[in-house]
């Protein structure tokens, strides 16, 4: 991420430089900070509110009996974690959020899991590869249905607006399989 | 269509009232686990600002200065040789970066070049199967203070470039 942020510092300076819009680049500082806030502030919310109801499913042990079939899932792809460890719950959930395409949950319950995932390595700043598969999933955005896409295509007066679930179901599941496969590629060849 | 935005509509609250339900039955303190869980909320937050506040400057920061532009103009030719839709181009580029952007860039291609035009359908399936993959990067993590991420990040943007070049793909197969 440092080599990341200094690459879109620097070319974003001299850009506005080469094209005279240093006023443009200020003025987009501020902008930038501002949405930080923003973004932050609507996470306080919904972050705190799906750690509540996750601790009331936690404590009422209903989060051991919630989805076995994505449990062997999640299990076969993080084969190092321990299968009584809290962190293979939340990974199922987060996953869980995604396919159906909640995203105000997906986001909590994925911090969650990354937090389980750190009492694994409690020690050290370096990432580990089980958070990189779990971060490597998320950004491929499994989805089942597109509903923010479908909507925006039907008010625009489309013939067929689900003509697109298919491909697109086909797309994000592609897509997560090659991701995986390019991310176990580094591992091999890096190592 | 409607049964499965009527269940979609259905999930978050009939899982809110199951999960309160089942704690009653369980005679757990429905009440006091959700204020000690929701208590940790703020904490994770703070973690997480610094890191938004990073990406969400730069990200901005990239397209005022005309550098996204730049980027664009880069990737049209290569676009056109295959017979992709340039619009196709601009929504390629801000999913990644931003949510928001993307959901208006979207919008526009659609008004401007009409809902069932392929560039539309393209953009249809980007939208739905890539993420914003560097809001996520930064909120993951910075909620558990990772600084060294190995080779995450090359994965992550080599995995968006194939994402995208498999929705076009798959796009034409189904359309053309």
């Amino acid at each position: 991420m440092n080599t990341v942020w200094i690459l879109l510092i620097v070319v974003s300076v001299l850009f506005s430089i080469l094209n005279g819009r240093l006023d443009e680049f200020t003025k987009s500082i501020f902008e930038g900070t501002k949405s930080a806030v923003e973004v932050s502030l609507f996470l306080l919310g919904i972050v705190s509110l799906w750690l509540g109801i996750t601790r009331i499913i936690e404590d009422s042990g209903l989060i051991h009996r919630l989805s076995g079939f994505f449990q062997y899932f999640v299990r076969r792809l993080f084969k190092n974690i321990p299968p009584e460890h809290p962190a293979i719950t939340s990974i199922t959930l987060n996953f869980l959020a995604n396919l159906f395409g909640l995203g105000n949950a997906a986001t909590p319950l994925g911090i969650k899991a990354m937090q389980d995932l750190k009492t694994l390595h409690p020690e050290g700043e370096t990432i580990s590869f089980e958070m990189m598969v779990f971060i490597v999933v998320n950004t491929a955005s499994i989805q089942l249905i597109p509903f923010t896409v479908i909507g925006i295509l039907s008010e625009f007066g489309s013939g067929d607006p689900s003509a697109i679930v298919l491909p697109t179901l086909l797309a994000t599941f592609l897509s997560a399989g090659f991701a995986l496969g390019i991310l176990f590629l580094f591992r091999r060849v890096l190592r | 269509m409607r049964m499965v935005s009527l269940i979609s509509q259905l999930m978050i609250p009939l899982f809110i009232l199951f999960a309160i339900l089942y704690g009653c039955a369980r005679k757990v303190r429905v009440y006091d686990s959700f204020i000690a869980g929701a208590k940790e909320g703020p904490g994770v937050v703070i973690r997480i600002f610094p890191y938004l506040l990073a990406i969400f400057v730069a990200v901005k920061a990239f397209q005022a200065s005309g550098a996204f532009e730049f980027a664009q103009e880069l990737f049209r030719g290569i676009l056109e040789f295959f017979g992709v839709p340039i619009d196709v181009v601009s929504i390629a580029l801000t999913k990644p970066l931003s949510g928001s952007a993307s959901l208006g860039v979207f919008t526009n291609i659609v008004k401007t070049t009409g809902p069932d035009s392929l560039a539309s359908r393209m953009s249809a399936v980007i939208m739905g199967s890539a993420e914003t993959t560097f809001y996520v990067l930064a909120v993951y993590l910075g909620a558990v203070g990772i600084k060294r991420t190995r080779y995450l990040v090359p994965v992550c943007v080599l995995a968006d470039l194939v994402g995208i070049i498999i929705a076009i793909v798959i796009v034409k197969l189904f359309f053309i």
